[in-house]
């Protein structure tokens, strides 16, 4: 009836281009996105929603590429190599009629590196954006700024007219007072319209018949339904009352693909788990070790590592869904190699106990080890497995778990000698990584990096990063960087967090390395 | 009258203030806002200038100050994550709790007193012996398993009623019901059941316990010696002397079936303002929840106040004690 219907309106509208089939799709995630303002929140769940509203000049595929967007084409300026020039993609509509063009480029850029913006850092280095004509942008660095595109894969365009019509120039503020037209209405170029939205409830989108893509999506109206608790949703695909779930919990996997009518599909998301502990001479506070800091201690290091078993991990704590690593970044990651994933097979227990003794630890030590327990896939159990493991070499770790808000300002504040986090890499290259999580922590940088690891030369390498054109250069700069840091054991690298999407059978979706699923990209099928 | 009310309206007040208190200190060791209201992406800068706008950096009695001169004049913020104003969200969000908590209080008391008196009347045949078992269950298992369950029974395996959601609502202007639509009644059934059968349970003992007691009265043995119906000795005169505990039991237990819908509203993902509130709690988004605990501890005040009042009309004995003690 509802196909009937809709063709109906379909026909009557007059659409030039009929989808080969009208298909509804209900989605279901653990939760909803924060807010339809694309500038206020730098999130992952907010920006997968938007993208089927919005859309931004460059995006990534589900292989980790660039692909153009709005933009067709993207080069550094002749003679200025700290200008971009972006080619826009011409008879581009939003929503309400209104063209696409340069003045709206310029409009939200500037919006979206505006004070209140939460999007703001990833345009850190941009002096200023003009309209050259109607279809063309130049972004003007500070410096060399090889790999700008990078950042705007989740920076979308908005219409100037209609923001400017509506107020809702500043972007809303997190914690602020004021209310935002833009927080609950929208007007983007997407594939999708807004139809309704009950926050936290059900969202509903229709397809885009205005769209500029020549191939219309298979899916012309997505339901999103966002389900908190883990057995209901689950629950809710088997009933059949959703088709797509998202956020699948890790032991549901085997049994859902083992279920009549649903199919899971499974890929390495773009994110980290590691450890991370304190340098420094000043004794760990929470150690037994009174006079010094045993971790400061590189063979002490080097015996933690030799005592973790990543393969143990991946099989026991994650039933298989995770990819263990030896290095502190995801594959997908500029700069990433096979050599520096490597890690030892199993724990090498009598080797790593030799070299506690060498250090002066033959008894090991006591230490207080910090975890998150609701943000990361399993990340307590996570961590209580390498508390076992450690205390097959003495180190006897204590467990303090907590949820991630109370996590946070541990890390913040440099307030733990041992802590689980995860790291994401949005701009799929090493320099973000070093930026945060091995820079010393000062200013801009570091912000990430609790453990008082410092290394001047190290820190002037990772400067230089960000303003090296010579790409080969460059990337010989980040092999250096990652040695050191692997030499140094400056993180514990555990695995790389894998996705799972459960879904009806019939229908295709491929697993996006950022969690963003496009459901324009939906077929089906076999 | 006037002055026993007055007083018990002085005693609320503080009851509101010490909630608002504790509530206020809890929220410190809830975790940090800022955490959850910045990405990875955040320097350390717009953290401590983020805090410095929230006035999270002011003295705790500073901030609770603040807190309680918004909160008389019905002002409480913004909420962190959703950015809309919490009197907003909390209103839009109540429909869907009292209609839910309200439904399941009409299971409870029906099916509780009739099965009380069931059991009451034939306290050895064999169908006692196993709703008196099933009740233990129903006493004894934790909300959210038996929520999970009746999901597996009725959603998955059998597909008859839906396992999430409140269905199609109509809005009625200022009230958004479900109970007017039959996707809206269907989805009604799985939670009201879930949350009701605490008070079902507890209902049912307590009729049953105080019906065997009423029925060992004189005035019963003394209606069956003069050859009444067992009907009118039965409910005209036993079920009705019963009912006054009942009733009492009831209507305090209202408020617990309001405050605690959280667990039932987060299994069956209810757009309340119990799953409102848990989805604050993970995000620490302190103007909702305080806005919750004040809206709960009100409604506990409101229907103890209520009771009492009850209480002072119903009961003759406890006006003449008064006026006997010169109060």
């Amino acid at each position: 009836m509802r196909k009937l219907l809709l063709t109906a309106s379909v026909l009557a509208l007059g659409a030039a281009v009929m989808p080969a089939s009208a298909e509804t799709v209900r989605w279901a995630r653990a939760s909803d996105a924060l807010t339809l303002d694309p500038h206020s929140q730098n999130q992952g769940v907010t920006h997968t929603f938007a993208h089927h509203i919005y859309e931004t000049l460059v995006d990534r595929d589900v292989e980790g590429n660039l692909i153009p967007r709005l933009a067709t084409e993207w080069a550094v300026k002749e003679g200025d190599p700290t200008v971009w020039v972006f080619t826009l993609r011409q008879g581009v509509k939003f929503h309400d009629g209104a063209d696409f063009t340069a003045e709206d480029v310029v409009f939200s850029l500037d919006r979206a590196r505006s004070d209140k913006s939460n999007m703001k850092q990833l345009h850190a280095g941009v002096q200023g954006v003009t309209a050259v004509d109607d279809h063309t942008v130049e972004v003007k660095m500070s410096g060399p700024s090889p790999l700008y595109p990078n950042n705007l894969t989740n920076t979308f365009m908005m219409d100037k007219t209609w923001t400017e019509a509506n107020n809702a120039v500043e972007v809303q503020e997190a914690g602020s007072t004021d209310d935002n037209f833009a927080v609950r209405n929208t007007n983007g170029t997407g594939p999708y319209m807004l139809e309704s939205r009950d926050p936290d409830v059900r969202s509903v989108l229709k397809l885009n018949e205005n769209h500029w893509a020549e191939t219309k999506p298979a899916v012309t109206e997505i339901i999103y339904l966002p389900i908190a608790d883990n057995a209901t949703r689950v629950a809710a695909l088997l009933s059949g009352e959703v088709d797509l779930v998202q956020d699948v919990p890790v032991q549901d996997i085997e049994r859902l693909g083992s279920s009549d009518g649903i199919k899971v599909t499974t890929g390495p998301e773009n994110r980290v788990i590691y450890f991370g502990y304190r340098f420094g001479d000043a004794p760990l506070k929470s150690s037994n070790i009174t006079d010094k800091n045993p971790i400061n201690d590189p063979k002490v290091r080097e015996a933690m590592h030799l005592a973790i078993d990543r393969n143990a991990i991946q099989q026991v704590v994650m039933r298989g869904q995770s990819v263990p690593t030896g290095v502190a970044t995801p594959p997908f990651v500029n700069g990433w190699t096979p050599e520096l994933n490597a890690y030892p097979e199993k724990a090498d227990v009598e080797g790593a106990k030799a070299l506690l003794a060498e250090a002066g630890y033959p008894d090991g030590f006591t230490i207080t080890l910090d975890t998150p327990n609701n943000r990361y896939v399993n990340d307590e159990a996570i961590s209580q497995a390498v508390v076992g493991m450690l205390g097959q070499i003495g180190i006897k770790a204590t467990l303090a778990s907590r949820p991630i808000t109370q996590h946070s300002p541990l890390i913040q504040n440099s307030e733990t000698d041992f802590y689980l986090l995860g790291w994401g890499v949005p701009t799929f290259d090493s320099a973000y990584i070093f930026n945060d999580l091995i820079h010393t922590q000062s200013g801009h940088y570091g912000a990430y990096n609790p453990s008082g690891y410092t290394n001047p030369e190290l820190d002037a390498k990772i400067e230089s990063l960000e303003t090296e054109v010579d790409l080969d250069k460059r990337n010989a700069t980040i092999a250096e960087i990652w040695a050191k840091v692997q030499e140094d054991r400056v993180l514990l690298p555990i695995h790389n967090q894998v996705l799972a999407y459960a879904m009806k059978d019939g229908m295709n979706l491929d697993v996006h390395p950022e969690n963003q699923p496009r459901l324009y990209n939906v077929t089906f099928g076999e | 009258m006037l002055a026993f009310i007055l007083r018990r309206l002085a005693q609320s007040i503080v009851v509101m203030l010490v909630v608002a208190l504790i509530s206020f200190m809890l929220f410190r060791y809830v975790g940090d806002p800022v955490a959850s209201l910045l990405g990875q992406d955040s320097r350390l800068e717009d953290f401590e200038a983020l805090r410095e706008r929230l006035g999270l950096n002011d003295p705790a009695y500073i901030q609770f100050f603040r807190f309680i001169t918004n909160a008389i004049q019905g002002e409480f913020g913004i909420s962190y994550r959703l950015q809309q104003p919490v009197s907003e969200l909390i209103m839009s969000r109540l429909p869907a709790t009292i209609e839910l908590a309200f439904t399941s209080a009409l299971i409870a008391l029906v099916v509780g007193v009739t099965l009380g008196v069931f059991t009451a009347l034939r306290p050895k045949s064999l169908s006692t012996a196993i709703i008196m078992t099933l009740s233990l269950v129903g006493v004894s298992l934790p909300t959210f398993l038996i929520g999970i369950g009746l999901i597996y029974i009725f959603a998955v395996e059998l597909q008859w009623l839906p396992s999430f959601g409140r269905g199609q609502v109509v809005d009625l202007g200022w009230w958004r019901t479900g109970l007017l639509t039959e996707s809206g009644l269907r989805s009604l059934i799985l939670p009201a059941i879930t949350l009701s059968l605490f008070q079902l349970t507890l209902i049912m003992r307590l009729v049953r316990a105080e019906m065997l007691e009423v029925l060992r009265q004189d005035y019963i043995r003394f209606a069956r010696a003069r050859g009444l119906s067992k009907r009118a000795i039965n409910f005209g005169h036993a079920l009705k002397n019963t009912m006054v505990p009942v009733i009492t039991i009831t209507g305090l237990q209202l408020g617990s079936v309001i405050a605690f819908a959280i667990v039932t509203e987060t299994v069956f993902q209810w757009p309340g303002v119990g799953s409102l509130f848990i989805n604050s709690v993970q995000v620490v988004d302190v103007p909702v929840m305080a806005a919750y605990l004040m809206f709960i501890a009100f409604v506990f005040v409101v229907i103890n106040l209520i009771v009492d009042i009850l209480y002072y009309a119903v009961d003759p004995r406890l006006r003449v004690h008064a006026s006997g003690s010169g109060k």
